[in-house]
């Protein structure tokens, strides 16, 4: 036998490592999909602010719902792009026949789309605030975390549902289709509860908000987890 | 590596209907048949990509479905080239040896790239790559674990002579090296070339299975060329 | 995989259920007693008759159609048995069309009692989006031809819907208690006098029993379909 030294198989959370890496490896590759995402959003946040009559509504008043519906819809575009590459040129065989659990390909998966959508806000949410002038302080650091929960359960939904969506023939309908329903206590929450805390309200008015969004986040990341194995053609 | 009635249902129809052998280090099982009898479909379950309606299969006793473990030893090339077309072909490579677990992913990467001779383009993203040598860094791929059962499925195609001497000269020395091949091909020369047993299968089962030794090259090959013509 | 199919065609109705009649019929009969026999509500007018459409079919909607669908989903998961998949689908269809029922129904009485053809109501809201989940979970399955595929996906999103309605009902709920909503009148105040109560019941059992029946009809097509689908894959 020619290799003496004895491979062991990477652990659950390492295997999802590999696999977000290389996600991120391709994704920064060729970066295409990141800066259309990231065009859009920004596009979205300008055209939004024409659509609105500035003299009734302040536009820092409009800025939260702005965020979170650019939020979701690029969002959106990211977890098309999930499972793309697994099934070109069927690479998933690769990772499937590899001694990795099938949960650490959902997990590797939902890591790296994470990242997108964070990506996304990262530059979002300054030219939100910057658009709409909005008061800088505490609140933007607010914004940031809600907007981190967020992402953490639409990413959660989005990836499972993508892992589904790319084996049908009208994808990019159906990914929206079966998202967004999933994706309207994360927005609502995420909304109410950053509107408040923007406006300078007590945190305890937003506190049920925050619940439901971690709440929600706990169960999906779980249940989305478990569920993915199903998902595979086995 | 043992398989026992191994049974899978698409829709209504058996697409694999009770296949058992077992496979010794060193064997090399040429599987033979005309599209549609369910090679692919077998080897599938071989790899672990598809579980059973029946049956079951062991590698070196571990059943392959439950465990990860079992999976570590099977090596598969299929019809596609499971390759990420953004990357290179080092990279591609070099992340199966980390899903595997080897030791030093680099080192044990480009060695299977060696031993294919496609080193020379390495670093070129797979997409660039011709058909036959986007083939080769597949094999590559799927050797770089020193894989203890390889499954390849039509691995000759799209392979000039240079690429079938490099794949031959592998297969054979995995297989002196201790490995059990599956070799589904519809050449029968280069398929009995590495063969020690030769099977013919047919809508999901084997119609023939039989040492290497036993068999007579023309008499065979008359009597494949007729089983295939019936079906198709 | 399930073991082999039957190779007997699976019983065909050759004439409508008879089971569907009767539910309609039993439908027709309450209708009867609640136009005629029925006290006209004080406050609400005759509008308010509605309600017994409204509330029953809003109630088999969530609780009974989406339950099922639910429970069916998980245990095919569990169990792989096609039969369990057929009952999602069933349900699932036919729970969309009561869904349907109530979302009509809603502004029809909102129009009278509260001159606004659409308020996003707490209830209301939540069965519209319900009424969008179901039809996710209906165009999911259109997508997915393959038959085992299409049952896995679907019971993936069968469980994780029902994991959502809550989250659902629980934002849509708090969204309304922070924001004033205009005067609701709610439509079944804890007493009601006793022919009313009698006519709602009788409305219930009616609506139930249309359900199951629907339920059977569709449950039928849906076995005769996966069996034509088997003839033909095996001759293939």
């Amino acid at each position: 036998m020619t290799d003496i030294a004895v491979p062991t198989p990477p652990g659950m959370l390492a295997a999802a490592w590999l696999v977000a890496r290389k996600d991120l490896a391709i994704e920064f590759r060729t970066r295409t999909a990141f800066l259309s995402a990231l065009v859009f959003a920004l596009l979205g946040v300008t055209i939004f602010y024409f659509a609105w009559d500035a003299t009734a509504v302040a536009a820092a008043d409009l800025a939260p719902g702005v965020l979170w519906v650019i939020f979701t819809f690029a969002g959106l575009l990211g977890l098309q792009r999930s499972f793309g590459s697994e099934l070109a040129d069927r690479a998933v065989d690769g990772l499937l026949g590899a001694p990795i659990s099938r949960e650490s390909i959902y997990l590797g998966k939902a890591f790296a789309n994470l990242v997108f959508v964070a990506g996304i806000l990262f530059v979002t949410i300054p030219a939100v605030v910057l658009f709409y002038n909005l008061p800088m302080g505490s609140g933007i650091a607010a914004l940031a975390g809600i907007a981190a929960l967020a992402a953490v359960g639409l990413v959660a939904v989005g990836t499972l549902f993508s892992a589904m969506a790319v084996n049908t023939r009208m994808a990019e309908l159906l990914l929206p289709m079966l998202s967004l329903p999933f994706f309207v206590p994360v927005v609502m929450a995420a909304a109410q509860s950053s509107a408040r805390l923007m406006a300078g309200r007590p945190v305890a008015e937003a506190m049920p908000w925050l619940r439901i969004l971690v709440a929600f986040d706990i169960v999906f990341v779980t249940a989305c987890t478990l569920a993915f194995p199903f998902t595979l053609d086995e | 590596m043992q398989a026992e009635g191994l049974v899978r249902t698409f829709g209504g129809r058996r697409a694999v209907d009770g296949v058992s052998f077992t496979l010794h280090a060193g064997d090399c099982l040429a599987l033979f048949g005309p599209n549609g009898a369910g090679k692919t479909t077998l080897l599938r379950m071989l790899a672990g990509l598809l579980a059973p309606g029946q049956g079951s299969v062991r590698v070196n006793g571990v059943p392959v479905k439950e465990g990860a473990a079992a999976r570590a030893q099977v090596g598969l090339v299929s019809h596609a080239s499971m390759l990420y077309s953004v990357l290179t072909a080092r990279e591609n490579v070099e992340f199966a040896a980390r899903l595997y677990g080897l030791p030093d992913p680099r080192d044990a990467a480009m060695r299977a790239l060696e031993l294919m001779r496609v080193e020379d383009r390495a670093d070129a993203p797979a997409r660039t790559l011709s058909r036959g040598l986007q083939q080769r860094v597949s094999i590559a791929r799927a050797m770089v674990h020193s894989p203890s059962l390889l499954l390849c499925d039509e691995p000759y195609t799209g392979l000039d002579d240079a690429g079938s001497a490099a794949l031959t000269d592998a297969l054979t020395e995995r297989r002196e090296g201790g490995a059990a091949l599956l070799l589904v091909t519809h050449n029968l020369t280069e398929g009995l070339a590495l063969a020690t047993q030769a099977a013919i299968m047919r809508r999901g089962r084997f119609v023939r299975h039989e040492a290497r030794e036993l068999l007579d090259v023309r008499a065979y090959q008359a009597q494949y060329r007729e089983l295939a013509a019936v079906h198709d | 995989m399930t073991s082999g199919q039957p190779s007997v065609a699976p019983p065909l109705p050759s004439q409508r259920d008879p089971l569907v009649g009767v539910a309609l019929l039993g439908i027709a009969a309450i209708y009867v007693r609640a136009l005629a026999f029925t006290p006209i509500e004080a406050r609400q007018g005759a509008a308010q008759k509605i309600m017994y459409i409204h509330a029953t079919s809003a109630f088999i909607a969530l609780y009974v159609a989406f339950v099922l669908m639910a429970l069916t989903s998980a245990l095919y998961l569990w169990l792989k048995d096609e039969k369990l998949d057929r009952v999602a689908e069933s349900s699932a269809e036919v729970g969309l069309c009561f869904t349907t029922v109530v979302l009509a129904t809603g502004p029809i009485w909102g129009k009278t009692i509260w001159g606004a053809w659409w308020t996003w109501d707490a209830r209301l809201t939540a069965t519209l989006f319900l009424w969008f989940i179901i039809l996710a979970y209906l165009l999911l399955r259109g997508a997915v031809e393959e038959r085992g595929r299409r049952a896995r996906y679907s019971a993936v999103l069968g469980i994780l819907a029902s994991f959502l309605v809550p989250f659902i009902h629980l934002s849509v709920y708090l969204f309304r208690t922070l924001h004033p909503m205009p005067i609701l009148l709610k439509p079944s105040a804890p007493s009601l006098p006793n022919e009313m109560l009698v006519t709602f019941l009788l409305s219930f059992a009616a609506f139930t029993l249309l359900f199951i029946a629907l339920l059977r009809s569709r449950y039928r097509l849906a076995t005769l379909r996966d069996w034509v689908a088997d003839r033909e894959a095996e001759r293939a």
